[in-house]
């Protein structure tokens, strides 16, 4: 058992922190599923904290000069980085602890990518600051293409997926590669706690990011972020699909602790996957063959996991 | 104070460590890791304090010290060759943002094809990321950068990064008796690092932040001027350097070695100019400008320091592919106001760390002299 866990104390509705430390006024696209995942992530770390984040649409809708959506230190230098000026700050605050030149208390050292800053272009850069044992947490905000660019496809997009790079024609029929199973990367760190969430539940992403945050040592949060100018859905389901996702046992929510699976909801009747698929123009064009392919490996992805989760 | 003999690298790694760094970051790379291994097992020892944290690659190298830099920390990195190339993306942003880094470059051919050995080419593509380069003749002249880059970067109206060219091997490997300041010498040069804006949740501030085509043009403004400003402290915080340290470099900018009389002068930087002293003591009106601050690029002192002359030769470590060598270039630009100009030739040397003797600099001087206008010769050249 960890022992920051301790100290932990859950979110609840009634009592949620009414401050805001991602201000309102930012530039995301109606119904951004990402940020306002956000937005809960932040009220979830408070004030002490400093976010290096990665190039992406959160840096831009964030930080056009001379304005700024952030009421806590930001830092952006390049798209892969982040994890490593995450690495440089919490070894810096160490440091100048030591030396009594700021004071002693904790700060929190998050580092946020998209997908792609994530499982594509930066993901030495993270396994090297997971397996350095730095102080801080990674959260991953997964809207499963390139958006900041238009969507494109990254090693994030689910199976079939029309992105921008991955056009439907007479050859093309969407995303071929099944989804790059970023948190399961993160867990052979060997890392104290990974999670998954989703906007949807989003008490329990808080919770999450704040254990996460709590935790001595590397940590992983991986939170499912709908974008409906990318996948081509009505701006107010942004929520539904966040819950859709889950229930269809298309993204599981689980937690692993020290390498030990915890399921955070298990779904014992999910519903079919057509049900998230349908409505989302990425999707419209796949075959009953494809969305029964689908199928097939999301019901078998779950079983694994289940089988995780059982493992003493 | 008595001269030590020891490898360069180790006597740059030392002087490091006198300038109190927090946090050393690097990945190996020949021919600068001798400088990384000397400082890690000074951080283990307990002779500085201070964080050094091991990478997987000198792109994080870099970003770890920039993360670092922005909690108002003086850090060190050093790199080579491939190693700089791979921090060129960074390099460009640790400038914009105006951390003032400082960095040893041991100077390293490119790949391909592979070459470990010593060349301008590395550091050259730099040029224009913004960064402060100096280039040094000697292992001591690089000691006495290292407090004196600092503190140009750090300086409140420059806060620009700072590259020490020193030649990989010639330098970082060469046992050369060198002189290491005091501690209490550096201290009182070089004032604790506190610059005026740091990423502290008490006072939030925005880093990074992104510029549309409106404000884009005045910060890359604000970094030329910086650039300015840093040319005035060179000059000035050589001296002060000479006077508490006792050793100075020409006027920080350029050093004229034979000049008075010159006809001839060459112009060059860094370790090959030791060879050309020991050439230029030995030939008649022949005379040496040696560019110790290569950024800010200093034109009007070329200028006036080879005025009067009749042949200019430029030597070129690096070389621009489709025209000439780049110092070359920019010597021939400044001098180009003149109303009466020497004439002016290029000569590319020792790339890939072919060696260059006092006798090749004798030939080199022949070929300058039965050169015409803008002529680029490829020295020693196989072919």
């Amino acid at each position: 058992m960890i022992s920051e866990f301790e100290k932990f104390k859950k979110f609840k509705a009634k009592t949620l922190p009414e401050e805001e430390f991602l201000a309102s006024g930012h530039r995301a696209c109606q119904g951004c599923g990402e940020v306002l995942a956000l937005r809960m992530i932040m009220k979830a770390l408070g004030k002490n904290v400093i976010i290096c984040m990665a190039t992406g649409c959160m840096e831009i809708i964030t930080t056009p000069y001379p304005q700024t959506a952030w009421k806590v230190p930001w830092i952006h230098i390049t798209f892969e980085n982040a994890a490593s000026v995450a690495s440089g700050i919490e070894s810096a605050l160490k440091v100048l602890r030591r030396k009594g030149k700021v004071p002693k208390r904790h700060i929190d050292i998050v580092a946020i990518g998209g997908d792609g800053a994530t499982s594509d272009i930066g993901l030495g850069w993270i396994s090297g600051a997971l397996e350095r044992g730095h102080d801080f947490t990674y959260i991953c905000l997964d809207n499963e293409a390139y958006m900041n660019t238009g969507a494109q496809r990254s090693s994030c997009t689910p199976y079939g997926a029309m992105t921008s790079t991955t056009p439907i024609g007479e050859k093309g029929s969407g995303q071929v590669t099944w989804k790059k199973n970023m948190p399961a990367i993160a867990v052979a760190h060997g890392i104290p706690y990974v999670a998954t969430a989703s906007p949807a539940y989003f008490l329990d992403l808080m919770n999450k990011v704040k254990k996460a945050a709590l935790v001595k040592g590397p940590t992983y949060v991986h939170v499912y972020a709908p974008c409906p100018t990318g996948w081509g859905f009505a701006p107010e389901r942004s929520i539904e699909l966040a819950r859709l996702v889950v229930e269809t046992k298309a993204f599981p929510l689980y937690e692993v602790i020290e390498g030990h699976y915890i399921m955070s909801r298990k779904i014992s009747k999910a519903k079919p996957i057509q049900e998230y698929l349908r409505g989302q123009r990425r999707f419209r064009h796949l075959s009953e063959e494809q969305v029964s392919y689908i199928q097939r490996r999301v019901d078998a992805e779950y079983e694994k996991l289940i089988k995780l989760s059982e493992m003493k | 104070m008595k001269y030590i003999v020891q490898e360069g690298s180790h006597s740059i790694a030392e002087v490091i460590a006198l300038c109190r760094p927090g946090l050393i970051s690097a990945f190996p790379i020949t021919p600068q890791t001798h400088i990384v291994e000397k400082l890690a097992e000074l951080v283990s020892n307990g002779k500085i304090d201070a964080e050094f944290v091991n990478v997987e690659s000198e792109h994080s190298a870099i970003s770890v010290i920039t993360g670092a830099e922005a909690c108002g920390m003086r850090t060190f990195s050093a790199t080579s060759s491939q190693g700089l190339a791979l921090m060129h993306e960074v390099l460009h942003a640790v400038s914009g943002m105006r951390l003032p880094l400082v960095m040893v470059i041991a100077n390293r051919a490119l790949s391909a094809p592979l070459n470990i050995w010593n060349d301008h080419s590395d550091s050259m593509a730099q040029r224009d990321t913004s960064w402060l380069q100096f280039y040094a003749e000697s292992v001591q002249e690089a000691v006495d950068l290292i407090a004196q880059a600092y503190r140009v970067a750090e300086s409140r109206d420059v806060m620009l990064p700072g590259m020490i060219c020193v030649d990989g091997y010639v330098l970082t490997h060469i046992y050369e008796p060198v002189l290491i300041p005091e501690q209490e010498k550096i201290d009182a040069f070089l004032p604790p690092y506190r610059p005026e804006y740091i990423l502290d949740p008490e006072r939030p501030m925005t880093f990074g932040a992104y510029a549309t085509p409106n404000d884009y043009m005045e910060f890359k403004w604000e970094q030329q001027k910086a650039m300015g400003n840093a040319k005035r402290h060179i000059v000035q915080i050589n001296t002060e350097y000479r006077e508490l340290i006792g050793r100075g470099y020409g006027n920080g900018l350029i050093e004229l070695y034979h000049m008075e009389n010159a006809r001839i002068a060459i112009v060059a930087m860094g370790s090959i100019c030791g060879t050309l002293k020991e050439a230029i003591d030995r030939m008649e009106d022949v005379g040496l400008v040696r560019i110790r601050a290569y950024r800010p690029f200093p034109a009007e002192e070329l200028r006036d320091a080879l005025r009067d002359t009749e042949t200019i030769a430029v030597i070129d470590r690096a070389f621009s592919y489709g025209y000439e060598g780049p110092v070359f270039s920019e010597v021939r630009s400044a001098l180009y106001t003149l109303k009466e100009r020497p004439l002016m030739c290029n000569f590319i040397v020792g790339l890939g760390g072919r060696d260059t003797r006092v006798g090749d600099i004798f030939e080199l001087v022949k070929k300058a002299k039965e050169s015409s206008e803008g002529e680029v010769t490829w020295f020693n050249l196989k072919v």
